[in-house]
């Protein structure tokens, strides 16, 4: 069974695959990236590695958060590194994916990041690939 | 040359290795083709370096191999077992004789005409048994880059670490043994850094130091006269990328020469010098390095190349005449085509393009051609920036402060000097600084701040064109590790990549030639100017500057080394005179005014090409052109002189006066060297050797293989060895002693650097 993060983004409970969240870190001071895309957070520094943050919130199609969640979660995109920043986080567990039931339909931009259900105690969670979050730019040539 | 052949070994071993296995699967399959391009490309690499690093047998084999099969690939030869084996005999041999080399050891070449003969059709199949090789020990190792990268970050978490300790420690106000030990630490590890940070980078002399051996020896095999221009050599790059453009680079410049470049005779019809130009540069351009390969040859003839093309059935007639002329140009990348007809021991097989193209696209990088037929072909490698070190100046804009590359800026103006104006015309602003007119582009607004009155401009250059910047403030000068952003950061064109520099908080460094495009900027790329044509005389740069003492004086550009900003506690009187630690090193400082009241100076650090010496500062002012005209100083002194600047008197600096008096002789490393010798060593060393290197000798007890004495201070008694040739001067104990042997009391100064200045021939 694969182990999933258990967090909150914008007050709904999310699973994440584990194999995708390189890390869990609270982000410190963060550098604005000017003109660039609205859920560009900025840059912040992880130890010796800079990482691109991202609002979760906004990248969703959410009203934007109130710029306070400074706890997130890192994960490595073409060999980028991103920190996804998340509510809270609650736990790690290992469960099964099932498929979204049919009939089921997102809305916001969940539809995009949705892989899936966990079940946990009979509550169903949405399985998000935070990956999916971050739109493919073709490199700058 | 020791370097290059090293690396050829090493590369050599280790393509034989990963080709071992080749080797094997094409002796099973001979008609496959992915094979035989393989160990194709091993025999032409090995050609193409062989050429220039002076390696006879081998070229020699390599290339019998090589034309072998090339007759394969263009199928006059069918591979079977005696050619295979032929072949792979060979690759054995050049596997043999790059251990020899390594080794140090001679090899015998008997054997090597039956090698080659066994190559032609129908000759006898051989049979060789491959005696087993030593290896000579090296002392260089390879490495994987991973563990250069961990090794890296490693270095930067611990300047980090260090940051914040020294941090605490500061705010704690702890005692002074402990910032000691702190003081110690942080020079470990700035040291420390510098040798991690060479292990990844390189500078690209080390890809441009070998091309003019390389390119007199082509040029003289096939009767050319080139000249070569080489620039940028200072351009650091990531050692990986070095490794990777070696081939492409001389594959490209033999084909210039070979192909591009016309004789002599060729070149006088055509209206051309005699001499061929070729010019190789480096320069870094937004997130790129930008090599150029520039030639005044022929060109690419595209008619033949359509010709060409058709023959060797590449592409259909239609398809050709649907084509572009640069997608035409294009064409000459792809396998099997050449337009030289004649193949060489130099180039013109047609595999050296599409190597190339491979090799640059394999490090994510792409090759552009522009052509003009009969005037000479520019051949532009762009290879991404994964990691450079940069020197860059740091710009605050609000309260973000940003990168920019020092390569791109010009120079930077604080408005309200006298001869900066900033104009609006419509909405547009631009600025003149000096009679220069150019656009303005206010960074703050570019990047969404606000407009706000200009206080600093920062003159770039971006393609073809140099505009100001406007921002805040100017920080400091400081050499960045660049890495590239997230591509969501980079798709905004502003930024050509991301730092974390010593403050722990992440910078963005800016692309100047992005900014100009996003703000619209358009510059008529000016024609590149005949090279006949001298450029005018430019005036001397000279940089003006408030002094100590509060008077405005100049200094010419071209000696400063750099401004910086030290504290006044690095500031000594020791020894007699005024000194500065800075970089682990003293040098000599002048001031003219006062400066222990203040917490920190500004200094210049002069350099006469050897000597340097700090010059202390009140506030750098502006960079201007020094006059032509000078009164000269009523005495001699700091002062050469007076000029006018916009009607105002400036005294300007006597370098010649400051480094004769108060630099210190002895940094020089062209000094005579001093050879102490003999049983009493012990007081030459302790008393001899410094008055020695005050006066301006290199001292040492032992010559190290190559040095030459230039004198021999020996103890009368001793025996100088006679294996030097040469002066001898000899001291003696007693102050009475007759001077009738020459020698010389041994507390008698004056006497005895008399003495060693004459023997060394004077100084």
């Amino acid at each position: 069974m694969p182990l999933f993060l258990i967090a909150q983004i914008a007050g709904r409970t999310v699973a994440i695959e584990s194999s995708h969240v390189e890390s869990v870190v609270d982000i410190g001071a963060i550098v604005p990236v000017p003109r660039s895309e609205r859920h560009v957070r900025g840059l912040a520094a992880l130890r010796s590695r800079v990482v691109t943050v991202i609002e979760t919130k906004t990248a969703l199609g959410l009203p934007e958060g109130d710029g306070t969640a400074m706890r997130a979660v890192i994960t490595i995109v073409d060999g980028h590194h991103y920190a996804m920043l998340v509510d809270a986080l609650e736990d790690v567990a290992a469960f099964d994916l099932s498929p979204l039931s049919a009939g089921i339909m997102l809305d916001n931009g969940w539809h995009r990041v949705g892989r899936g259900i966990i079940e946990r105690d009979g509550e169903p969670i949405l399985v998000i690939e935070l990956g999916a979050l971050i739109p493919a730019v073709a490199a700058a040539a | 040359m020791d370097d290059l052949l090293q690396e050829f070994i090493a590369e050599t071993r280790e393509t034989l290795e990963a080709l071992s296995g080749e080797i094997v699967a094409w002796e099973s399959a001979p008609a496959d083709r992915e094979r035989l391009d393989a160990i194709f490309r091993f025999v032409h690499t090995v050609k193409g370096s062989c050429g220039f690093l002076d390696l006879p047998r081998l070229a020699r084999l390599s290339h019998a191999a090589e034309d072998v099969l090339a007759a394969v690939r263009s199928g006059e030869r069918t591979p079977d077992t005696r050619l295979v084996n032929a072949v792979l005999a060979i690759v054995d041999r050049v596997g043999e004789i790059v251990e020899a080399i390594d080794a140090g050891h001679a090899l015998d070449d008997t054997g090597e005409d039956l090698l080659i003969s066994a190559l032609d059709a129908g000759s006898e199949a051989i049979v060789t048994s491959v005696a087993p090789v030593m290896r000579a020990p090296t002392r260089s190792v390879r490495l994987n880059v991973d563990l250069l990268d961990r090794m890296m970050s490693g270095m930067s978490d611990m300047v980090l670490a260090r940051n914040e300790l020294a941090r605490r420690l500061r705010d704690e106000g702890v005692d002074p043994t402990i910032e000691a030990a702190l003081e110690r630490l942080s020079l470990t590890v700035a040291e420390m850094r510098d040798t991690v940070t060479r292990t990844r980078m390189q500078k690209i002399e080390a890809l441009f130091s070998a091309l003019p051996r390389m390119v007199r020896d082509t040029a003289a095999e096939l009767g050319k006269s080139v000249t070569l221009h080489i620039e940028g050599s200072d351009v650091e790059l990531d050692r990986e990328m070095i490794e990777m453009m070696r081939d492409p680079l001389v594959h490209l410049i033999r084909n210039s020469i070979d192909h591009g470049l016309e004789g002599p005779a060729g070149r006088r019809s055509a209206g051309k010098r005699d001499s061929g130009w070729l010019s190789v540069s480096a320069r870094q351009s937004g997130n790129q390095i930008v090599i150029e390969i520039a030639d005044d040859g022929r060109g690419i003839d595209t008619g033949r190349l359509r010709e060409k093309v058709l023959a060797v059935g590449l592409r259909s007639e239609s398809a050709l005449r649907a084509m572009s002329e640069q997608a035409l140009l294009n064409m000459v990348f792809e396998p099997g085509l050449s337009t030289k007809e004649v193949v060489t021991g130099i180039s013109g097989r047609g595999v050296g393009m599409d190597v190339v193209r491979a090799n640059v696209e394999q490090i994510g990088g792409r090759i552009e051609l522009a052509n003009t037929p009969g005037k000479g072909l520019r051949i532009s490698i762009h290879v991404p920036l994964t990691l450079s070190i940069m020197a860059t100046i740091g710009v605050g804009v609000r309260d973000q402060r940003f990168a920019i590359s020092r390569q791109t800026i010009e120079e930077i103006v604080r408005v309200g000097a006298g001869s900066i104006r900033i104009d609006q015309l419509g909405d547009t602003l631009m600025a003149t600084v000096r009679d220069r007119r150019m656009p303005l582009v206010d960074l703050g607004d570019l990047l969404g701040f606000g407009r706000r009155e200009p206080a600093m401009l920062v003159i770039v250059g971006a393609s073809g064109g140099s505009y100001a910047l406007a921002v805040d403030t100017v920080l400091d000068h400081e050499e960045l590790v660049i890495k590239p952003a997230a591509p969501l950061v980079m798709a905004t064109n502003i930024y050509a990549g991301q730092t974390l520099p010593d403050s722990g908080l992440p910078m963005l460094m800016l692309d100047c030639a992005g900014i100009a495009q996003l703000a619209g900027l358009v510059f008529t790329r000016e024609i590149v100017p005949e090279d006949d044509a001298e450029p005018s005389a430019p005036g001397v740069q000279a940089l003006l500057f408030d002094d100590l003492d509060g008077v405005r004086r100049i200094v010419p550009l071209s000696v400063i080394d750099r401004v910086e900003p030290v504290p006044v506690g690095a500031i000594r009187h020791a020894a007699g005179r005024l000194r500065l630690s800075v970089d682990g090193a003293i040098i000599p400082l002048v001031a003219l005014g006062m400066w222990e009241g203040k917490a920190s100076v500004s200094v210049l650090r002069l350099r006469d090409g050897s000597v340097e010496l700090g010059y202390a500062i009140g506030e750098a002012l502006d960079i201007v052109e020094l006059p032509d005209t000078l009164v000269p100083a009523h005495d001699s002194g700091p002062i050469a002189g007076v000029v006018s600047i916009d009607g105002e008197q400036i005294e300007v600096i006597d370098l010649h006066w400051l480094f004769s008096t108060h630099a210190d002789p002895n940094a020089a490393a062209d000094a005579p060297l001093c050879l102490l010798e003999g049983a009493d060593t012990a007081w030459l060393t302790t008393f001899l050797r410094p008055v020695l290197e005050a006066a301006g000798y290199r001292v040492t007890t032992a010559l190290r293989p190559g040095e030459v004495a230039g004198v021999i201070v020996t103890m009368d008694g001793d025996a100088a060895s006679p294996a030097h040739a040469a002066p001898v001067v000899r001291l003696r104990r007693d102050a009475e002693g007759s001077a009738v042997d020459g020698s010389i009391f041994r507390y008698d100064r004056p006497g005895l650097l008399a003495a060693l200045a004459k023997s060394a021939g004077g100084r």
